[in-house]
């Protein structure tokens, strides 16, 4: 490329690539987010409302529903199938509490092979650590805020 | 100026060394593609009967070596060099592959450019006198790559329309001083460029550029322009490079658009086979070449290829650390004489 021509096509690149790029299917990939996240919502209130018929307390049902949902993510990933849901499902799948199962699942499966202590015990937050981290984090600080305005 | 070479980045040999056997493996997903009746062996299994990803590429590599010699009729023995390298850290799958070959060895890293960049220099290497026979070989893994540059396997992310599937494959080439052919005759080396593209999702218009201009200099420093090749044909840019591509060097003067294409469109049924915008990975124009172009060259219906393997130069870190992708694309000339 002639120098001049290479400045310029560079100097116009992000465009002509922003032109050439396909798009994501926006409205199939919402949709498919939307139902199979309310699927998730729907199997959770189905255990929540099958907890509260058992006449377990109502502030003790959210504990159960979140280890049943979380057991779910896992056991769906250990099966190989959370992976397929999430190709379709995107956020929808990826949100709920299932998919904070799976994406600590995965890096444990997959990092078994360099032992227990360095490759399972070290690499299994490596995607869910950033939300324990500031989900904790911002918690903590919500909390004092609640303390001094209450 | 030197002896041999042509312009600026391009070396003419002499006594151009001949392509006398390759051999092509490839994993379960490519042996269903449009390419698969060209490849040598496919495998069932992506572990290959081994333990770990790693190993299963680095058998590979061993394997697609060992059956390019043999069908050479050689011995690992008789080869002097052994030139190749692929994605994975300190190129394990090569070196390793290496340790049991025993043929003295040159680690190459040029991350997808690695095909060509190993032809490059074992050819100049034969054609400079210091040996009679050369193997030129690469390798990627889907699985192994996946999990050193994206996410954990079973992890349910995502991909966006511009990203790409990682070849599993291991191609390999022998050379040899004499033979009847299809010869290198030409080599161009690129530069590092660099359009400032981001996106690790979008590794083609990243490459993009490097490849337009390794063509585009080729073509000034040979004379050769589009019609003086059956195919002009790139590594791994995928639908989105290579629509880049032409783009680039159509703006630059020269059209390539009726006989130009890319290993990682051809390898995949981009339809059906869920893989975005194409295949990636220095196994992608490895298998390519030393599976489906190989044999059409020696059936003649192809005479004059320009093969132009591309690679993405980033790493994990460079990308969390906000850097840009810088591409680069080495090309060779493959061509029957007479």
């Amino acid at each position: 490329m002639e120098k001049k021509m290479e400045e310029k096509l560079k100097k116009d690149f992000e465009k002509i690539v922003h032109k050439k790029n396909p798009t994501s299917k926006f409205v199939k990939d919402c949709v498919m987010a939307f139902v199979v996240g309310g699927l998730i919502c729907d199997i959770g209130q189905f255990f929540m409302n099958t907890f509260l018929s058992l006449g377990i307390p109502k502030e003790d049902v959210s504990y159960y529903n979140a280890a049943v949902m979380v057991f779910l993510g896992a056991f769906l990933t250990g099966l190989g199938v959370y992976d397929d849901i999430g190709k379709h499902a995107g956020a929808g799948s990826i949100v709920p509490i299932t998919g904070f199962s799976n994406s600590i699942v995965s890096p444990a499966m997959e990092f078994k092979r360099e032992g227990y202590v360095f490759g399972v015990g070290a690499k299994m937050f490596v995607i869910a650590g950033p939300v324990l981290v500031y989900g904790i984090s911002s918690s903590v600080i919500v909390g004092i805020i609640y303390y001094f305005l209450k | 100026m030197a002896e041999k070479k042509l312009g600026l980045q391009t070396v003419k040999l002499k006594n151009p060394p001949s392509i006398i056997s390759t051999s092509s493996i490839v994993g379960p997903k490519e042996s269903e593609g449009p390419l698969r009746e060209y490849f040598d062996i496919k495998l069932e299994d992506d572990l290959f009967g081994e333990k770990s990803w790693e190993k299963a590429e680095s058998k590979m590599v061993r394997e697609a070596v060992r059956n390019a010699i043999e069908k050479a009729k050689l011995k690992p023995q008789d080869i002097d060099y052994y030139f190749g390298g692929d994605l994975l850290n300190q190129i394990i799958s090569s070196s390793f592959a290496a340790r049991e070959l025993q043929i003295p060895f040159f680690g190459l890293y040029g991350a997808c450019s690695t095909m060509t960049e190993s032809l490059s220099l074992g050819a100049m290497n034969i054609d400079g006198g210091y040996s009679d026979y050369v193997v030129a070989a690469t390798s990627s893994h889907f699985c192994s790559a996946e999990r050193q540059f994206r996410f954990p396997l079973e992890h349910g992310n995502q991909r966006p329309p511009t990203s790409q599937w990682t070849v599993t494959g291991s191609g390999a080439a022998v050379l040899a001083k004499k033979g009847n052919g299809p010869y290198i005759t030409y080599v161009t080396t690129g530069r590092v460029m660099d359009f400032g593209i981001k996106d690790a999702n979008n590794m083609g218009a990243a490459m993009a550029p490097a490849a337009a201009d390794t063509i585009l200099r080729h073509f000034k420093d040979t004379g050769f322009d589009a019609k003086d090749y059956d195919l002009i044909i790139t590594g791994d840019l995928g639908k989105v490079g290579r629509d880049l591509t032409v783009d680039l060097v159509f703006k630059n003067g020269y059209d390539i658009s009726s006989n130009f294409t890319d290993c990682g469109v051809e390898i995949f049924d981009l339809e059906n086979q869920d893989v975005h915008a194409g295949g990636s990975g220095c196994g992608c124009s490895a298998v390519v070449f030393c599976g489906y172009l190989y044999n059409q060259l020696l059936n003649k219906n192809l005479k004059k290829v320009l093969l132009i393997s591309t690679g993405a130069l980033l790493s994990p870190t460079s990308t969390m650390q906000g850097e840009s992708i810088p591409g680069i694309a080495h090309g060779v000339t493959i061509e029957r004489m007479g």
